[in-house]
Parts: C-alpha cells; sequence; structure tokens
C-alpha cells in the first residue's frame, strides 16, 4: 500500500515536471504568434514605403528597426519565460 | 539515445563559467568578466590610438574604423532621432555602440564563443545607466513638473482617459523601459548561444555516430554563425538607438 503512495507520489512530480516542460513550450509558441504577424506588418509596411520613396530609405528603415525593437520585446519576454520554466 | 543529442546539458551550465582568480571574493574574475575587459580594451584602443594620431586627410587603418563608426552613429542614429542639438550624446553612444558590439561579437570568436551580454549582469547596468541619463535630460529640459507633466499627461488624450493612461505611461516610462532595453539584449544574446551550442552538439554527436550525418547541422552551424554575427551588430546598434529615442523624447515636450 504503502509502495503504491510512494509510486503515485513520484510519478505525480514526473506529471508535473512533464506539465512544466509542455507549458514552457506551449508559452514560447503562443508569445511568438503575435510578435511575428506583427513584425511582419512593420517590415513590409516599410518595404512598401521604401520602394514608394526610395530617398526616404534611411528614415524608414531607423523607424522601422524601432518597431521590430518595441515589438520583439513581447516575443522575448515569452523567452524569458521559457527559461524560466525549463525544468 | 545518444544519436539525437538527447542529453542536451541543463542550460545554467552553458552560461556559468568558474572563476579563475580571486575565487569566492566580490572581485572574483571569470570567462564573463575576461571577455567585458577585452571588450573595453579593445573599444579604447581603437579610439585613442586614432586620436592620438595626427589625423591625415584620408583616414587609413585604426582611424578609417574609428572615423567611420562615429559617422555611423552621427548618420543613422544620433539625426534620425535627436536632431543636430543631440551631437553632444555622441560620444557617450557612441562608445557604448562599440562597447555592446564587441562584447556581444566574441560570441562567434573561435575559442571564446560566449557572448558576455548573455549574462544580466551589464545589460541591465547599462539599461540603468540609461535609465538615470534621460530622466536627468528631462528634468533638466523641461523642469521637474513639466518633465512629469508631458511624460506622465501625454497631451491630446480626453481626460477622462487620463485614468487608464497615466499609470500606463508611468509603469512604461519608469519601469518597464530599462528592463525592456536589458532584457532586449540579454535575451537575443542567450537565444544566439543557445541556437550555436545546440547545433554544435548535435554535429559532435552525429560526427562520432558515422562522419555523414554530421553535414546538415554543421551547414546549419556555419549559416547560423553568419546569422549570429547580424544578430550582435544589429542588437548593438538597437540598443544605441533606442538610447538615442529616449534622450530625445525627453528633450523635446510632445506638443
Amino acid at each position: 500500500m504503502l509502495n503504491t503512495l510512494a509510486q503515485a507520489a513520484t510519478e505525480a512530480g514526473e506529471m508535473v515536471e512533464g506539465l512544466k516542460a509542455i507549458g514552457a513550450g506551449l508559452g514560447y509558441g503562443l508569445a511568438a504568434i503575435g510578435p511575428g504577424v506583427g513584425i511582419g506588418t512593420v517590415v513590409g509596411n516599410a518595404i512598401s514605403s521604401m520602394a514608394r520613396q526610395p530617398e526616404s530609405a534611411g528614415m524608414v528603415r531607423t523607424t522601422m528597426f524601432l518597431g521590430i525593437a518595441f515589438t520583439e520585446a513581447l516575443a522575448l519576454i515569452g523567452f524569458v519565460v521559457f527559461i524560466l520554466l525549463l525544468p | 539515445m545518444n544519436v539525437f543529442a538527447l542529453e542536451f546539458p541543463p542550460v545554467s551550465h552553458l552560461f556559468e563559467w568558474p572563476d579563475i582568480i580571486f575565487s569566492g571574493s566580490l572581485f572574483a574574475v571569470n570567462k564573463t568578466a575576461l571577455i567585458y575587459l577585452a571588450a573595453v580594451l579593445i573599444t579604447s584602443a581603437i579610439f585613442l590610438t586614432a586620436g592620438r594620431q595626427r589625423g591625415s586627410l584620408v583616414p587609413v587603418g585604426v582611424q578609417h574604423v574609428a572615423e567611420s563608426g562615429v559617422n555611423f552613429v552621427e548618420e543613422s542614429v544620433v539625426m534620425e532621432t535627436i536632431g543636430p542639438e543631440g551631437k553632444k550624446y555622441l560620444p557617450f553612444l557612441t562608445t557604448m555602440f562599440f562597447f555592446i558590439l564587441f562584447s556581444n561579437i566574441f560570441e562567434v570568436v573561435p575559442g571564446i564563443q560566449f557572448p558576455a551580454n548573455s549574462r544580466m549582469a551589464v545589460p541591465i547596468t547599462l539599461a540603468l545607466v540609461v535609465w538615470v541619463i534621460y530622466n536627468f535630460v528631462g528634468v533638466r529640459a523641461q523642469g521637474f513638473g513639466g518633465y512629469l507633466k508631458n511624460s506622465l499627461f501625454p497631451p491630446g488624450v480626453p481626460k477622462a482617459l487620463y485614468l487608464i493612461a497615466t499609470p500606463i505611461e508611468l509603469v512604461s516610462t519608469f519601469v518597464v523601459r530599462p528592463f525592456s532595453l536589458a532584457i532586449r539584449l540579454w535575451a537575443n544574446m542567450v537565444a544566439g548561444h543557445l541556437l550555436l551550442v545546440t547545433f554544435a552538439i548535435l554535429t559532435q554527436t552525429l560526427w562520432d555516430n558515422g562522419y555523414i550525418g554530421a553535414v546538415a547541422p554543421f551547414s546549419m552551424l556555419i549559416l547560423m554563425t553568419g546569422f549570429e554575427i547580424l544578430v550582435s551588430v544589429l542588437q548593438a546598434f538597437i540598443f544605441t538607438i533606442l538610447t538615442a529615442v529616449y534622450i530625445g523624447g525627453s528633450m523635446h515636450a510632445e506638443h
């Protein structure tokens, strides 16, 4: 009886570890969706405006990097949570 | 099970280095500290050598490196974000750009291969320095009340919305900014290092288990090394340009 209980407890512990790993992986994947779409929008619009007005390319490029940096922060926070949750 | 490189070392083992000298004391030196020391020495060496030479009209060698670096930061960081009145921050921004660049680029230097900025200490210190500077600039340019008013009550917002906007601005301007600045640099370097380590371990394991399987991960390793050079430069650039944006934002009040 005690043996079975101990075994169940170990299995529960392993299960918690496994669920943690699943949560970490899913968390990073979910956190990457929004920034992925966002960075695509930023870069796409920057490219079309550079193609329309090549003389403003320098300014657009700087602003594009800024937009990428701000959008990317969300994905990076997801990555940090992923590292914190790793067993 | 060795074939699939499932025996990945724990993540912390990739980033923690044993102390080399003064172990256990406050001044303990490990690989990370040595890389930072090298980055400081390289940055100072480049600019001190270039500054000591009698400037020739056609810059060559170190002088060329220093001049094009200063020119790059001036043209694409200061002029694009702050404007001509930001030129007095050019030395600070240039030094920071080169320091971050050199401590990042050790990620791909053979034999060293560790980005020093994948430890949080120096990125968070740099971010706090930036925090102090842009707040100081804001208070000096607009006065304490004016700076608080402009950063907490953005103009053009309906009065009732200040109930929501002011706490958000308070948190995002004074709390989140330095942390997002530091985390951006740190997490990019951690991710890059993990990526390179993953492909390196995979290559080694497959090489040990018959040579042919190692071709695919090795070519990915080479590709990723190139990509990480780009990321190192880009992160140094983004850290510098965000600093310039913050300084510019507290220098000019939004109207």
